[in-house]
């Protein structure tokens, strides 16, 4: 299982992610520089959070053009694994890869605090580690995170049971108290209508150490790992 | 020529920094106000034979990175004997 973390100018998550995938995970890592149009065998590709290209014009909107990224749609098109966490999000969502948008946080504010998210699909490669309808603790850190899509979208993504995580209080109930950023029908992740691009805001790779406050984010990479096992074995 | 390109987020799209300035105008006795909304405006110095054709290509760039088109509009005015300024 080898997983690849794509670094652009100004991404701040990939030490994070690679430190969890190398030394608490105990998988293979491989850093992937936007510059090169290559995923070098990796089975999951992950882009982390961050400020790729300072988030110029749009977060994520210079991103997109970068040449690893043009690998990563053919990837995904052949069912490979790609997971965007945070501006990773912002990407696919500017990519086309994941529909929709994410504008500025309702607030105005940039949020950094725990969410508790209600983990709505179990049978994907990224979360079958997690129970059903399991509440998960997982942190935010963004200015950006407000999911948007227009309403022809939002029913589709609800209709095909896109919706992978919601922001929720701690007992699992999607309430408004609970939305950090306003986002519609507080959507906190989505994924592709395939399974396999999976978008999320909040940070996994910051809770996969009781040291951090807490290691529920640990069962998503777990999942991955699992499932790329699951892909090797069959 | 020049392009001065105005990007603004789409009506259905809220919009807090908007919302945010109307307070502000309102605490200033701008009651007048009924709605604001903000967005970005872009200068985009390119070389063309003819307006018709800076505005294909401004179009086409609209499309493809200066606006996104699920929360943005846009519009774009060109003018032909525009000079950049130093």
């Amino acid at each position: 299982m080898k997983f690849g973390v794509v670094v652009f100018p100004g991404t701040w998550s990939d030490r994070d992610c690679g430190w969890v995938i190398d030394q608490v995970l105990g998988a293979e890592l491989q850093y992937l520089w936007h510059k090169d149009a290559d995923l070098k065998g990796s089975d999951c590709v992950i882009l982390p959070g961050g400020f790729a290209y300072g988030d110029y014009l749009r977060t994520g909107a210079i991103a997109r053009f970068a040449p690893v990224m043009e690998k990563i749609e053919e990837f995904a098109d052949r069912g490979g694994l790609v997971w965007g966490i945070c501006n990773g999000f912002q990407i696919l969502c500017e990519a086309g890869l994941l529909p929709g948008a994410l504008i500025r946080n309702a607030s105005l504010e940039y949020r950094c605090q725990w969410t508790n998210l209600a983990v709505e699909r179990t049978d994907l490669p990224f979360t079958s580690k997690c129970t059903e309808r399991e509440v998960i603790r997982v942190p935010i850190s963004h200015g950006e995170g407000n999911y948007f899509a227009d309403p022809a979208t939002l029913s589709r993504l609800e209709q095909r049971g896109q919706v992978v995580f919601r922001y929720c209080d701690d007992t699992g109930h999607v309430t408004n108290n609970a939305n950090p950023n306003g986002s519609m029908h507080n959507i906190a992740g989505i994924v592709n209508a395939r399974g396999n691009v999976l978008g999320m805001m909040p940070h996994p790779e910051r809770c996969a150490e009781a040291e951090l406050g807490g290691t529920d984010g640990l069962k998503l990479f777990r999942s991955v790992a699992e499932s790329a096992m699951k892909v090797l074995v069959s | 020529m020049i392009a001065r390109i105005v990007v603004t987020p789409k009506p259905v799209v809220n919009d807090p920094q908007g919302i945010t300035v109307k307070q502000g105008l309102a605490t200033l006795g701008f009651r007048e106000v009924s709605d604001v909304r903000i967005g970005k405006y872009i200068e985009v110095s390119l070389e063309a034979s003819s307006e018709h054709e800076a505005r294909q290509r401004v179009e086409s760039m609209c499309k493809q990175l200066l606006a996104n088109h699920v929360i943005e509009d846009y519009h774009f005015e060109i003018e032909t004997d525009g000079h950049r300024p130093r």
